[in-house]
């Protein structure tokens, strides 16, 4: 039933009415004849304070608000992969389509297109026993994805009746007789609240990586399929390019993507990219497994808020369905900025810097909806839902009440650089501030799956950095000529992990990807050079010699050979390394 | 007729609060009527039962609490444009203040604007030639961009900004151009320089104009981006014209809007700064950029200063974040006669790779700008070094850099104010001045633009 209100204060995104007795807590709510959406986020006897998702300009105190009796929700179905989504999952090309280039308010667009037949076909037949999370049968979705179509998790029975063929969305296409012998319709598309998390059966820890292709990622700090990463860094430092890296390259089956109060160019970029982009694990168009969520900053604050949430709902349902995915959300910085807001106009007493005091509360119950889980149903699927949050920290400093938030819950921390990002050094994630609890669990996967020297060469690499930043002091006191040749020979193979290994340029063909393996040859590169170089230094070599070796600079564009030749280049190198090291230990013999 | 009230009760700073009115509308514009009869404008801020408190966009002078009138218009603070806007000069309110007749508006835009459907967006690409090689080289502009020039004070951002304005320009292109710009709470002589620069190169007829003095009532530049961003919005999408808009200074509108922020007691972010300035300077830099099928586009250079030149204020901060990147200015380049003093390490230009290489300007300029970048921030941590260390603690190969900084530093940034370069000349200069360097340190650079490129030196 439509319960009505009247509007008796307006105040920014904040909208209060009266004669709301009726309506619950987070129910979604039309306000006015505009139908502008909005969310009931507090109650005072019978006055609901409610936050608009659009801009309430022009709203007059005694117009109506109509309660839908539901709370914020999002379609669940096919049609999600491809599309691109506001923050309350109202479709943006659908939108354009009717209203033009502008967003315009009120605007009734339903989420998943109606009109687009589907081919369903099942896998069970009438008279299964069936319970919630079990899979009735597929739709491919896109070339690489199949839509598995679950039983909604509260509903269990027999199947009464299923049906194959196309459908539209809003088919039912099966009917389920439960134990009360009331029939239920199952339909392709589900509806799901965005603040509640899809229920799983039993939550697992996280024992894969998830591979990115971003050697610093993948080789120093990398992170878990189900494992949560945060990526803090000042403007400039190149978080969204990082995430974009991620987005791209990241060996998950399903990518969705939040844009939270960013740029607007830059979810246009990836609406230009990501189809063009080949995936190199399946082959086919990027877009296959994108979902995108876009709130820019000029969009409506409130519906920022939401944008988080809803981005996450889709994630873990197709979680749900077995599948890996991941989510990057770009920044969490503007969701809490949006949570503040909304808390200010709510007259509550700040926290830190003006953020709410249940800030750091809301951020854990978001992140702690990744995980690996076994999902609902018969099968005991297995899937995993990685989160990456982008922080904004103001001023790149991380002690900000966000950041502080962050840390104290994520497992990954990629610390970006602003002094990395100025020498153009790409990806700018600082080795010695970022860290990854994962780096212990997921070595032994490293070990078993690429080479068993993987996590001693992590250690020698890691070794050498510190070692450098150490040594950087003491050259900035005294001067490089008062080093001895063993330390130069360690500043000159750091700057080689550095400039030849970790440094990645995003826009190169080659460079931008590199697999575990290849990973694997280039870190063996750059060790070898240092244990060789030493071992040469003992038997008398001179250290400008070693510097000056021609071999260095194939070990420097090692990076820019294709994936299918680097055996044989890694072989060749090898074999050069050693000779030139013979030629200047020989040298001076002579 | 609109209904009249006398019923305001409280004036405080820009508030107003009026009591007993019914019908008004969230935002919408009012209009104070003194008991002279002069008028002055004002917006709805929050509507609670029948209070409404509003916003001053004028001065509060001689309102008096039982004379004064005001009225509710029914629609929001609007902006009449037309083409005839170019050429003329108005204060921030958008009202005529060259002595010109009133312009005849072909329609009346809400100066709040829409937000931008980012599935609507064309993703910026098109180079402009901007004619200064630390920007057009290092930190490309394109069209669509928001590039906000980061200075402070006793710094030559003008000069820069009127560069770019007389100079830019899209090749191969004839496209119409216009330029909108936006004073706030700058000087007369600031804003004298800008005009009189436009005049000189002819570009005045295609400008127009909105002028908040520094002496002019602080909350009136409240509405004086908007304003512009409107008339530029006018002009690029309904008029197909590329529009460069220029606003300074950013950081006396900041100001203004914390100055509103306090005055509704509202809990200050940081420095006061109200929390929700990210939202509201982004409503201003969104406006930019391209549209799907529309020929015109937007281009802002806002310039701000940062107080005590701190990067980590909320101003320069908050824009970073929501601009495509920063030019910033260098106390320490300006006091040693670089000009435009433009640091371009921490400058960065994030639009600049789908804008350059061939086909837009030349295939090795990629390569050579991640070279430039490298060498120079080398170099300067070697000059460091050696004035600490004196010159014979460093080796030969660093000397080297140290010398490729200076010479980048006086060749490549240092052209004055009136050099217009090609961006072929400022490829070339990069290539002379890498050329400085042996061969196997230009590692950033495919052998192919070596072969091409690199001038060898003659072996003594």
């Amino acid at each position: 039933m439509m319960k009505t209100g009247t509007i008796t204060k307006i105040s920014g995104p904040l909208v209060v009415a009266s004669d709301m007795k009726e309506a619950n807590m987070f129910d979604v709510v039309r306000v006015s004849d505009k139908g502008l959406i909005g969310e009931i986020i507090e109650m005072h006897e019978d006055r609901a304070s409610i936050q608009v998702y659009e801009e309430t300009s022009g709203l007059k105190t005694g117009e109506k608000v109509f309660s839908t009796g539901e709370p914020l929700s999002v379609e669940l179905g096919p049609g999600l992969i491809g599309s691109i989504f506001d923050g309350i999952q109202r479709p943006l090309v659908e939108i354009m389509k009717q209203c033009g280039n502008n967003l315009e308010r009120g605007v009734d667009v339903p989420s998943l297109n109606r009109e687009k037949l589907w081919v369903f076909e099942p896998c069970l037949e009438a008279g299964e026993r069936v319970s919630g999370g079990d899979i009735i049968g597929t739709i491919q979705e896109t070339g690489i994805i199949s839509h598995k179509i679950m039983i909604p998790p509260d509903l269990s029975g027999i199947i009464k009746e299923i049906s194959g063929g196309t459908c539209t969305v809003e088919d039912i296409v099966a009917i389920i007789l439960d134990e009360k012998g009331v029939e239920h319709g199952v339909g392709v598309m589900q509806k799901w609240p965005v603040r509640k998390g899809r229920p799983y059966k039993r939550k697992l820890s996280p024992d894969m990586p998830l591979l990115t292709g971003q050697r610093v990622v993948d080789a120093l700090f990398p992170i878990a399929k189900g494992g949560v990463a945060a990526i803090p860094g000042p403007f400039g430092s190149g978080k969204t390019v990082t995430q974009h890296q991620l987005a791209k390259w990241a060996d998950a089956d399903i990518v969705v993507y939040i844009g939270c109060g960013e740029r607007g160019n830059e979810m246009t970029d990836v609406l230009n990219e990501f189809p063009e982009l080949i995936d190199p694990h399946t082959g086919k168009s990027l877009m296959e497994r994108t979902v995108l969520i876009a709130n820019t900053s000029d969009m409506p604050v409130a519906a920022r808020e939401a944008s988080i949430y809803t981005g996450i709902t889709i994630a873990e349902y197709f979680r749900d369905m077995g599948y890996n995915v991941a989510l990057m959300a770009d920044s969490t910085s503007r969701w809490a900025e949006a949570l503040r807001e909304m808390s200010g106009r709510l007259e509550e007493m700040p926290g830190e810097e003006g953020y709410p005091a249940y800030l750091g509360s809301r951020l854990a119950q978001f992140y702690e909806r990744a995980g690996r889980v076994i999902s609902l149903g018969k099968d005991s699927r297995e899937g995993t839902l990685s989160v990456i949050g982008a922080v904004s920290p103001a001023g790149g400093d991380i002690s900000e009440p966000v950041s502080q938030a962050t840390l104290r819950i994520v497992k990954v921390f990629w610390g970006l650089d602003s002094s990395l990002a100025y020498k153009r050094h790409f990806p700018a994630i600082n080795w010695l501030t970022s860290y990854s609890l994962y780096a212990g669990s997921l070595g032994k996967w490293f070990n078993e799956n690429v080479n068993s020297e993987w996590t001693e060469l992590r250690t020698q690499i890691m070794r050498l950095l510190s070692d450098e930043a150490e040594l950087d002091e003491m050259v900035k006191l005294v001067g490089m000529d008062a080093l001895s040749a063993s330390d130069r020979l360690k500043m000159e193979a750091a700057r080689s992990i550095r400039e030849d290994f970790l440094h990645q340029l995003a826009f190169h063909e080659v460079d931008t990807y590199t697999s575990a393996d290849k990973q694997y040859l280039m870190m063996k590169l750059v060790c070898s050079f240092y244990k060789e170089a030493l071992e040469a230094l003992e038997k008398g070599a001179e250290i400008n010699g070693i510097v000056k070796l021609p071999v260095r600079e194939a070990i420097g564009r090692f990076k820019y050979i294709p994936e299918a030749e680097t055996a044989d280049a890694f072989e060749s190198v090898y074999a050069q390394l050693k000779e030139q090291l013979g030629v200047c230990v020989k040298g001076e013999d002579d | 007729m609109p209904k009249e009230y006398r019923t305001i009760s409280e004036v405080a700073g820009p508030l107003m609060l009026v009591r007993g009115v019914d019908n008004v509308a969230y935002n919408e514009l009012g209009e104070i009527e003194l008991t002279n009869g002069e008028k002055r404008r004002c917006r709805v801020l929050e509507v609670d039962g029948t209070n409404v408190l509003v916003q001053l966009f004028e001065a509060s002078t001689g309102i008096n609490l039982s004379d004064s009138k005001v009225r509710f218009l029914g629609h929001q603070m609007e902006l009449g444009v037309s083409e005839d806007m170019l050429g003329r000069v108005f204060d921030g309110l958008g009202r005529p203040v060259d002595g010109g007749s009133s312009i005849i508006p072909e329609k009346r835009m809400d100066i709040n604007g829409t937000p931008m459907n980012p599935a609507a967006r064309s993703y910026p690409q098109e180079f402009i030639q901007t004619g200064v090689s630390a920007i057009d080289g290092l930190n490309t502009l394109v069209r669509g961009q928001k590039l906000p020039v980061f200075s402070a004070s006793g710094l030559p951002h003008a000069e820069l900004a009127a560069q770019i304005a007389r100079q830019a320009k899209v090749k191969g292109t004839d496209d119409s151009f216009a330029v909108v710009f936006a004073a706030m709470g700058i000087t007369f002589e600031e804003s004298d320089y800008f005009v009189k620069s436009f005049r000189e190169t002819g570009a005045i007829d295609r400008t127009v104009m909105f002028s908040n003095l520094a002496n002019d009532p602080a909350i009136e530049r409240i509405a004086t981006p908007k304003m512009a961003m409107t008339a530029a919005e006018y002009l690029a999408f309904d008029k197909g014209m590329h529009v460069l808009v220029i606003m300074t200074d950013i950081t006396n509108y900041a100001d203004a809007l914390r100055e509103v922020s306090a005055a509704r007691k509202e809990v200050p972010g940081r420095r006061g700064y109200p929390g929700y300035m990210y939202t509201d300077l982004a409503s201003i830099y969104e406006r930019a950029g391209r549209q799907n099928g529309k020929n015109g586009s937007i281009t802002l250079i806002p310039i701000l200063s940062m107080p005590e030149d701190d990067k980590t204020h909320p101003i320069p901060d908050l824009t970073g974040y929501i601009t495509e990147g920063q030019i910033i200015l260098s106390r320490d380049l300006h006091r040693r006669g670089i000009t435009p003093p433009i640091d371009v390490l921490p400058s960065l230009s994030r639009l600049k790779d789908k804008g350059i290489g061939v086909g837009k300007t030349r295939e090795d300029h990629s390569n050579t700008m991640n070279q430039l970048f490298s060498a120079y921030a080398r170099g300067k941590e070697c000059k460091e070094l050696m004035i600490i260390l004196g010159e014979a603690a460093l080796t030969d190969v660093d000397r080297l850099y140290a010398d490729f900084a200076v010479a980048f530093e006086e060749k490549y940034i240092s052209q004055g104010n009136e050099t217009d370069r090609s961006i072929e000349e400022t490829l070339d200069i990069g290539w002379e001045l890498l050329s400085m360097l042996p061969r196997s340190e230009l590692r950033r650079i495919s052998d192919e633009y070596l072969d091409r490129y690199y001038i060898e030196k003659q072996v003594e």
